[in-house]
């Protein structure tokens, strides 16, 4: 864990001077449960992408191909907004 | 230099606004700083100044537009008084954390209920610890100076923090009093261009402002922001020497009249210092030997300098135009009682409550609280030690 | 330090307040340190105010209000049976008048010496000259002449300069008429 600075060094008014920096912040630790994609059955409704909370969804030409597991967090809203007739995404336990 | 006029401290703020020419005023009127605004729109109507009026719903949202423009890197003023400064209030305390330099004009006015609308401190007392700077004026003329200073400090790299300028509602706001303007670009020269930090239109350079500051962080950002305050004090008297070879009127922390070898003295704010003047001279020409302390700044509170300005006196009365209402005296009283706990001889200190709501502090009053304190210098005897005047009892 | 106060009796609406501010700046033309400010309160047309003036010689320092006002200026002669306007007075307080009384009559209202009681039709003097009843302008010409506060000359160029930003030539001129003849018909004993 770095150092936290004294009050003479942090910037003023809190301002974060690296706007967007939650990029670096890598929060896939945070998992316990993973989504896992079923290609077969996706429809690329992209519910889940508008849905993560995290942007963790990968979509490229318009179709959803994935997980950014370095901010994924598992909290399963993907899983749960995938269609019930398309159920394309299902989690798995960590580490399993 | 300058041109003398006779105006209305309204007018006359309205005048320093023209002449600073801020990038944005948010504001939303009410009595009795309404006249700064109005005056002010005239003046933005008419392409004196290049300001973007914005005309909020309320001063919740006139403070929090001003916030989001000086967050931008504008140069940012807006005026209230009273309720209004009070449905501010918020705001008030996000503009200084966020450490953003704008300057509020105030003519202070009582705060409800019962319903009023005359001149009394109660307004600017509810901001005292918000972090924001404050000046108090005594007249029409300091209120014009001081705002045109408040940029300068305000925006200074070791302060940045919001300054509000006082003066007493209608006593001072709506009198027509002998004054003198300074010439628009010598106002323009004396401010300089906006000092910016961190400006978020600088869409180079994207910054976050007012994220959030937990356990880990946010007494650091506080413990600055009290670090600014202190700095205020340096700053605040370096501008006014560079303002007085501009005009020739000398300020500081507080103005000391006939204090030097004063017996009894009354500390007091805004118009009722110019009264207590006058009794002062009358008092002098006698032989008493009478003095003031009038606080220019309440915050930065100068606690060192006053404890130095009054120690050798023999009894001060601290006269409040507002009520804490603690049921021991008025917001000055324990300060400056406290500020003097340290020095070497402290003078016996009583504190008067008085002309809240506008009530008319008259040149007998002061009389009366002078020869109180002539009978405290001489007894060192404490009858009432807070309590009301200018009151029916 | 000499410091003359002045009391207004008025009703809202009347012009005391912009008469209040015009002898300020005229004694402000002549070098004089000045003062002008009402009394105020909700803002009723036709409602019994006061304004003040002071005037000064030396910078002044207080902000109190003007208690014993030695000139006395009653806009509205119908106040002269509702209003205290010799409140506070001294005995040799000036008071100027609007009406088309005769000074011994106003006085006897006023309860006062008429040696002290002045008055001017300034009523119909700016009906005269303007067209419509504001008194406020020729009273200070009545003032000009009984007081010395003001001089006439400095006051009808005061006058003149302020108007012309906001009013067209006719109605500059009907102004500084209707102060020169309140200047001439202010009545003495």
């Amino acid at each position: 864990m770095s150092r936290l600075k004294s009050w003479k060094e942090v910037p003023m008014a809190a301002v974060i001077e690296d706007a967007g920096n939650a990029e670096t912040y890598e929060t896939g630790g945070w998992r316990t449960f993973k989504p896992v994609l079923d290609k077969e059955k996706c429809i690329h409704c992209l519910t889940c992408w508008i849905s993560c909370p995290d942007t963790a969804i990968v979509v490229k030409d318009e179709k959803m191909i994935g997980f950014n597991f370095k901010h994924c967090k598992g909290c399963g809203v993907c899983a749960d907004v995938c269609p019930k007739k398309v159920t394309a995404i299902t989690m798995e336990q960590e580490g399993k | 230099m300058g041109q003398q006029v006779a105006m209305t401290g309204n007018i006359a703020v309205a005048n320093a606004m023209r002449q600073i020419n801020p990038d944005v005023c948010a504001a939303y009127p009410i009595t009795p700083s309404t006249e700064i605004m109005q005056q002010f729109s005239n003046f933005v109507a008419d392409g004196d100044v290049k300001t973007v009026l914005v005309p909020a719903e309320s001063e919740h949202s006139a403070m929090s537009a001003c916030i989001g423009a000086a967050a931008a890197g504008g140069r940012v003023m807006t005026a209230t008084s009273s309720q209004g400064m009070a449905l501010m209030w918020e705001m008030l305390y996000i503009a200084a954390g966020n450490r953003l330099p704008i300057v509020l004009a105030m003519s202070n006015r009582a705060l409800s209920a019962p319903l009023n609308i005359h001149g009394d401190t109660s307004d600017a007392m509810g901001a005292r610890d918000s972090g924001w700077i404050q000046f108090f004026s005594e007249n029409a003329q300091e209120a014009y100076d001081n705002l045109i200073q408040a940029i300068r400090i305000a925006e200074h790299m070791d302060v940045r923090l919001p300054a509000m300028v006082g003066m007493d509602g209608f006593i001072i706001s709506h009198s027509i009093e002998s004054m003198t303007l300074l010439d628009d670009q010598a106002v323009q020269d004396f401010i300089g261009d906006c000092i910016t930090h961190m400006p978020l239109l600088d869409v180079d350079n994207p910054k976050t402002f007012g994220p959030l500051d937990l356990q880990d962080y946010y007494i650091e950002h506080k413990r600055q922001e009290y670090e600014a305050m202190k700095n205020a004090k340096g700053v605040i008297v370096e501008v006014a020497k560079e303002f007085t070879e501009l005009s020739g009127r000398e300020y500081g922390l507080f103005e000391a009249y006939a204090l030097d070898d004063a017996e009894i003295a009354i500390v007091a704010l805004n118009s009722a210092a110019g009264t207590i003047k006058t009794v002062i001279d009358e008092l002098r020409s006698t032989g008493v030997r009478a003095g003031l302390l009038k606080p220019r700044v309440f915050r930065p509170f100068p606690a060192e300098e006053i404890a130095e300005a009054l120690s050798h006196v023999k009894a001060v009365c601290v006269m409040d135009r507002a009520d804490g209402v603690n049921g021991t005296g008025g917001p000055l009283f324990p300060e400056f009682r406290s500020a003097l706990y340290d020095a070497p001889k402290r003078p016996l200190i009583i504190n008067r409550i008085f002309g809240l709501g506008g009530r008319d502090l008259g040149l007998h009053h002061v009389r009366d609280v002078y020869g109180e304190l002539q009978k405290i210098a001489g007894t060192g005897k404490i009858e009432t030690l807070a309590g009301y005047i200018t009151v029916r009892n | 330090m000499a410091i003359t106060e002045v009391r207004w009796h008025a009703r809202a609406g009347q012009g005391a307040v912009t008469a209040a501010k015009v002898l300020a700046e005229a004694t402000m033309a002549q070098g004089a340190y000045v003062q002008a400010f009402p009394d105020y309160g909700p803002e009723r047309m036709g409602a019994p105010l006061r304004a003040y003036n002071r005037i000064s010689d030396a910078p002044l320092t207080m902000h109190c209000a003007v208690t014993n006002p030695s000139v006395v200026i009653i806009v509205d002669s119908s106040l002269l049976d509702t209003q205290d306007v010799t409140e506070g007075t001294p005995e040799d307080a000036l008071f100027l008048v609007n009406t088309s009384y005769t000074p011994a009559k106003a006085a006897k209202k006023l309860g006062r010496s008429v040696d002290h009681v002045y008055t001017v039709d300034a009523t119909q003097i700016s009906i005269d000259c303007l067209g419509r009843p504001i008194p406020n302008t020729p009273l200070l010409g009545a003032l000009a002449r009984i007081s010395g506060l003001v001089k006439l000359d400095v006051l009808l160029e005061d006058l003149a300069a302020n108007l012309k930003k906001k009013f067209p030539e006719k109605i500059v001129k009907g102004n500084t008429e209707s102060v020169e003849r309140a200047y001439k018909e202010v009545k003495t004993k």
